[in-house]
């Protein structure tokens, strides 16, 4: 059977698929390449399409399903399933097996061009992969291609990627969001079934809200970033975004687990995530739902609004209990934000010089004048605005008041935080303050840009969890619907989740696309 | 009262950056609206609050001592913009008699 749109089933049936041998991998696979073919022109979502290297990742996969298709087990792909965790089906067969997935490209893949969205990483092939592409790999996953996103992920419309910007699949004249906006852009327009984004603001969640997709930041420290490109280490998470619900639980249970290369990860035990999707609308009876009344306050578009409030009401109709908190630090969120993870950035970006790999400036005098205009000529002006920034934030001083007054503030928040989700199991929030924004409409203003964040952040400075997912279309544009749980809390999201998809079902449709 | 042209230039310089004076006049503009805007903090009471310096605290993350395989020299130069031989070519660092 010839399938055109990844979207039109979900992991777990297109796993049945191809077990069955109603298509093979390789046809899949073939099937997101053509789709890619035929629409990125338009897209965008792509900086790099592995077309070789995802065709002979598709022909072992045939291989792997072939072997459990006649009962013999494939040791070398069941032990490697066993090895990333939770990876292999009750067949034997990893979950993942020939599954088209997308990597954002601050993600290393051993081999492949990575270039975080810079000039300044041009040319960069990393001599290893990140342990979350290993995972992914080892569960069968067959990686297409390296997906766009702003500069060092540095941004909230993929217009800051130095390569060219994405587009909303919704509507081509519109951003997708971001910075992980290609690899969401490419799961909503059906050229591959999952991706993989980095959250430090919001970066996953924001543009799955423009998009219609579901994203995940998890928990800090649940998903290994040995092999991911540094921005801010005390907010970065690897997160998983897929077509629907149990699509982005199934991801996260192959990419979460301890790491010993990561010593910032978790030891936690990894649940079955997927499990918790099973219960549809049914999973939130029960379940005590926190409206924080300050992310509802002046600056909130009132169509998202109002989609937002549809869906608490309907929530309570399947038996969720709704209650009221406050957060009454939460205002001061994004200064925190903008002071720790500029000053985690240019501590992250020193790195850059021209020396060992990346793009080197021709022509400069000594190497001190070579790294400045490397540099200089490399980072585009986000990210240099930030690195100035993060520099001002950190120097002898002004250290006391900023950066040590952001970190005080940060466990302010985290107290009003902790006290929320000590009265109730999760709380709920719009996931960005408007539906996507027209290209060009932000560049020039980077304070009403960084508003784009202002429900977002919170969960990174603490370290909590927290998901988008669609709840319904407003002028014809997806909304988002915000759920945070308690940390390594996830199941509960997902559980919240899946109501939330399955209430909403009725009112999204999917992108239609067009070739420009 | 706030960030001159002159700051902004003396923090590019420490960040290995180099601005026009056009640009340096347009970042000193974002660099105070950004400051103005996070001040907000300093009115905050947290006399006795720690700083949170990170979501968990992990202290002292040890693994076994035992050698294992890194990259080899070709594959730490493979993405070199400039080589000698094994090592990273730059240009001259201190002054002196020209090379050979």
């Amino acid at each position: 059977m010839a399938i055109t749109d990844l979207r039109e089933h979900n992991i777990s049936e297109l796993h049945a698929m191809l077990l069955r041998g109603d298509m093979s991998a390789r046809e899949l696979v073939g099937a997101s390449l053509e789709r890619i073919r035929r629409y990125d022109g338009t897209v965008g979502a792509f900086i790099t399409v592995d077309d070789a290297g995802a065709i002979a990742a598709a022909e072992r996969a045939d291989e792997a399903i072939a072997a459990a298709r006649s009962g013999a087990t494939s040791g070398a792909a069941a032990g490697a399933a066993a090895s990333a965790g939770g990876g292999a089906g009750a067949d034997g067969l990893p979950i993942l097996t020939g599954i088209p997935v997308a990597l954002k490209d601050n993600i290393c893949t051993e081999g492949i061009a990575t270039t975080a969205g810079s000039k300044i990483l041009t040319g960069f092939v990393p001599p290893y992969s990140a342990t979350v592409a290993e995972r992914l790999t080892a569960a069968g996953a067959v990686i297409v291609g390296k997906a766009n996103m702003d500069e060092f992920a540095m941004g909230s419309t993929t217009e800051s990627s130095a390569f060219h910007p994405t587009r909303n699949p919704y509507d081509t004249q519109r951003v997708p969001g971001g910075s992980s906006g290609g690899s969401v852009a490419a799961v909503a327009a059906g050229m591959v079934c999952a991706a993989v984004g980095t959250d430090t603001g919001g970066s996953v969640r924001q543009p799955s809200a423009f998009c219609g997709t579901v994203g995940l930041k998890p928990t800090y420290a649940r998903v290994s970033r040995y092999g991911v490109v540094g921005f801010g280490s005390s907010l970065d998470c690897v997160g998983p975004i897929a077509g629907n619900v149990r699509d982005c639980a199934t991801m996260l249970g192959v990419m979460a687990g301890h790491d010993p290369k990561d010593s910032t990860s978790s030891p936690e035990a990894v649940p079955d995530y997927v499990a918790a999707v099973e219960r549809g609308a049914d999973g939130v009876r029960g379940v005590k739902i926190g409206v924080p009344r300050e992310f509802f306050a002046d600056g909130l578009d009132g169509g998202v609004r109002a989609a937002i409030e549809r869906t608490i009401a309907r929530l309570e109709e399947a038996g969720a209990e709704i209650v009221e908190v406050s957060i009454p630090n939460v205002e001061h969120s994004l200064a925190v934000y903008y002071l720790v993870a500029t000053a985690e950035a240019s501590s992250n970006l020193a790195r850059y010089d021209g020396v060992r790999y990346g793009f080197r400036a021709v022509g400069a005098g000594d190497v001190g004048s070579a790294i400045a205009a490397s540099r200089t000529e490399g980072f585009g002006p986000e990210v240099q605005r930030r690195i100035l920034l993060g520099s001002h934030a950190l120097s002898a001083g002004n250290y006391t008041a900023y950066f040590d007054k952001a970190m005080r503030v940060r466990t302010l928040i985290r107290r009003d935080i902790e006290a929320v989700l000590a009265e109730c199991d999760c709380f709920v929030s719009p996931t960005a303050p408007t539906t996507a924004l027209r290209i060009g409409e932000l560049v020039e203003d980077p304070l009403t840009m960084y508003l784009q964040d202002i429900y977002t952040i919170v969960a990174n400075l603490v370290g909590v969890p927290a998901l988008s997912v669609p709840c319904g279309l407003h002028g014809g544009l997806p909304v988002g619907f915000q759920v945070f749980g308690p940390m390594f809390g996830e199941t509960m999201l997902f559980r919240v989740a899946a109501a939330v998809e399955q209430a909403s079902a009725g009112e999204m449709r999917r992108p239609e696309l067009e070739v420009m | 009262m706030g960030y001159t042209i002159e700051d902004a230039a003396a923090l590019a310089e420490r960040a290995k950056l180099r601005f026009s004076h056009d640009q340096l006049v347009k970042l000193t503009k974002d660099l105070n609206d950004i400051i103005r805007y996070v001040d907000q903090l300093a009115v905050l009471d947290t006399e006795g609050v720690p700083p949170m310096t990170h979501p968990h605290s992990f202290i002292n993350v040890w693994r076994d001592d035992e050698p294992r395989e890194g990259l080899t020299v070709e594959q730490a130069l493979a993405n070199a913009p400039d080589r000698q031989g094994q090592f990273f070519r730059v240009p001259r660092i201190v002054a002196g008699e020209a090379e050979e």
